[in-house]
């Protein structure tokens, strides 16, 4: 457990007041692992392991780190997709952690996600228009054909399509439009946050940065709209993200704001996770030094004991694999989780 | 520089239902010896086509190399059938290839033992014992550690970056000449990523092997190549050293490339628009709908073949080319 939660807590109240969107405290989502004929519980996977931290209205939080650290596990646990095993999750100062999913229904209004796969996540046999205007149905948000239409074209115009192509299905667009597709329908409800789930991965570098501009540009235009950015790239997540928090099995190792993060790294992992990032600036990496990190990130069904990196880690000493580093305040809005720092 | 690899005008096509698809468009370049290039470009470039095609192991039907030579050293691997057994004698052997994917590129029923050892024993006539040594010795060079027990193992039982090492010590199994990484850390996680192109970089310098780094991420090829191609729809559009090519980029679509990059406190420079379908495309340069330099004549004239303004560095933008007077 990281004792810290008021530290963590603290400076939000005084810096944003109650301006806090989402705030999350010690949230946990341990998935069981069944086996067997009786489908016995033989352990967990320990997705996310006490995880705080809070999101200010307007603000980009950016989560960062590698395949199975639990950063999509906790996108979605703050849209209650999952039910959380533990912890609290505040929504627009509503606790939505145990809220039924009738009550949850107008609540959702105000949070929408974008997924990875633009593939996947539009329905093949509806038009592109019924995609993205499909919010505004089920939460009675237009009143009339001609609204709906309306309301449609202009969700269309926004995210850079063209409104005659509402009929058409989203097999006929690429992959770039479906994102936007994704963005337009995310928007459709006029949502205070908006989880995007790794949504320029699956992206070409030029269709990366349009979709990188298009998030920043609607931000602008509305500046009640917070994101949660969820990535592996680093340099998309510094370029969107206000806060960035970097995560490794399923805990938060270090959180700040994204200029610092860089400037001034101070946990090992992300110091490793900056190096590994191969920057695309030739002259650079002739002198930049790599840390190279040994072996492959651990199993979150049993993270090693103490610091869950110790095994990989370049500083670890014995007191690293004793106990678990609660993440501390360095001042600055600048958090980390490290015994060494 | 020697050159090991001299292609020349190479063409691949698909037969679509839709018409034919020109996915790679008469692309002409080099490959040292030991040398390290990089060739950039988005899906649907032709970028890992070409290296199938150079290697025939395009499918056919519905694809098929229609021109070109592609010299390996000194000889023209295009004159060979497919099937050949001067092909399969020069796969794995002279040139390996490295793939994206390499749960699909092992065979999942074969231990990891006998696939290696089946290598050498095919191309060396090794006798399955000695093999089976050479292949564990491999194994441990690429970092796996208890290489002689894991050789019992199945693909399955290795997690992603390890198999990806299994790949690379397969491909050096013969120590070839050329090595082509097809997108060969892309699925991999960062830092993951890093120790295997760390791994990689230090095997192929300190053997003299050449490599082809295709990709589409820049920094892979800023940290590692010495020179870059970059392609769009089908074309090799600009070549130069690495350096070079960050410094000025001669084309259009390079800069783009380079500015999509994201980076802090700087707007994002998107290019506009989307890469060109490749069917029945009109002979006019496939990069004109996006470019920001377009003038008139642009639309009027044919694009422009690759044009080197010095010695290594060759661009194929009009409007460039008709500067510097090449055009």
């Amino acid at each position: 457990m990281s004792g810290n939660i008021e530290n963590l807590a603290a400076p939000a109240a005084t810096a944003a007041g109650k301006n806090n969107i989402v705030k999350v405290d010690n949230l946990k989502m341990h998935f069981p692992l069944r086996r067997g004929l009786l489908q016995r519980t033989i352990g967990y996977v320990k997705a996310v392991d006490d995880v705080s931290f809070h999101i200010r209205s307007g603000e980009t939080f950016g989560v960062v780190g590698e395949s199975g650290c639990g950063k999509t596990t906790l996108g979605r646990c703050l849209l209650r997709m999952y039910e959380p095993s533990s912890g609290t999750i505040n929504f627009n100062g509503i606790d939505i952690t145990n809220e039924s999913y009738k009550n949850l229904r107008p609540i959702r209004k105000d949070m929408a996600i974008i997924f990875q796969d633009p593939y996947s996540s539009l329905d093949p046999r509806m038009s592109s228009g019924s995609c993205v205007g499909e919010p505004l149905i089920i939460h009675k948000m237009t009143k009339g054909r001609a609204e709906y239409k309306e309301r449609v074209h202009e969700l269309f115009n926004i995210c850079g399509l063209n409104p005659d192509m509402t009929d058409r299905y989203p097999h006929e667009f690429s992959g770039g439009q479906r994102q936007r597709l994704s963005i337009a329908r995310a928007l459709a409800g006029d949502p205070l946050l908006i989880v995007c789930d790794e949504p320029i991965s699956a992206l070409d570098v030029s269709m990366q940065a349009q979709i990188l501009n298009l998030l920043q540009d609607l931000q602008a235009k509305n500046s009640k709209m917070s994101y949660l950015f969820i990535s592996h790239d680093l340099l998309a997540v510094q370029f969107i993200s206000h806060r960035i928090a970097v995560m490794y099995l399923g805990r938060i190792v270090e959180t700040a704001p994204s200029r610092e993060i860089f400037s001034k790294t101070l946990h090992p992992y992300t110091q490793a996770l900056l190096s590994a990032q191969p920057m695309p600036d030739p002259v650079a990496e002739e002198t930049r030094q790599r840390i190279i990190l040994e072996g492959d990130i651990p199993t979150p069904i049993n993270p090693p004991p103490g610091c869950s990196f110790h095994t990989r880690c370049p500083k670890a000493t014995s007191a690293c694999s004793e106990s678990i580093p609660p993440l501390r305040d360095v001042g600055g809005e600048h958090y980390v989780a490290c015994h060494l720092v | 520089m020697e050159k090991l690899l001299d292609v020349k005008g190479l063409s691949t096509e698909f037969r679509t239902e839709r018409g034919i698809v020109k996915a790679v468009n008469n692309v002409s370049y080099h490959v040292g010896k030991g040398e390290i290039l990089g060739i950039v470009g988005e899906s649907g470039s032709g970028k890992s086509v070409s290296q199938l095609s150079l290697m025939q192991l395009v499918p056919n039907p519905p694809g098929k190399v229609v021109a070109g030579t592609a010299a390996f050293d000194g000889v023209n691997l295009l004159k060979f059938g497919r099937k050949s057994r001067e092909m399969c004698a020069i796969r794995g052997r002279e040139v390996s290839m490295i793939f994206q994917e390499p749960m699909t590129s092992l065979n999942p029923a074969m231990n990891i033992g006998n696939q290696m050892s089946e290598v050498l024993m095919t191309h060396l006539g090794i006798e399955k014992a000695d093999a089976l040594e050479r292949s564990a010795d491999m194994l441990a060079q690429v970092g796996i550690a208890d290489s002689k027990k894991r050789l019992a193992d199945y693909p399955h039982q290795f997690s992603g970056g390890m198999r990806q090492r299994v790949m690379i010590a397969m491909a050096m199994l013969c120590t070839p000449k050329l090595i082509i990484a097809d997108e060969a850390t892309t699925a991999l996680d960062a830092t993951i990523q890093a120790q295997l192109l760390e791994l990689l970089y230090s095997i192929v310098s300190e053997h003299g092997v050449a490599l082809t780094m295709v990709t589409h991420n820049l920094g892979v090829v800023a940290r590692y190549a010495q020179r870059v191609n970059v392609m769009y729809a089908g074309r090799i559009v600009e070549t130069g050293m690495v350096k070079d090519i960050w410094a000025s980029p001669l084309h259009p679509y390079t800069e783009g490339l380079i500015s999509c990059v994201p980076k802090l406190d700087e707007k994002l420079e998107a290019i506009p628009g989307m890469p060109p379908t490749l069917i029945n495309r009109p002979p006019t340069c496939p990069f004109l709908a996006r470019c920001k330099y377009r003038q008139k004549s642009c639309f009027d004239d044919p694009a422009a073949e690759l044009t080197f303004v010095d010695d290594v560095h060759a661009t194929s933008c009009n409007v460039m080319l008709k500067e510097a007077g090449l055009l």
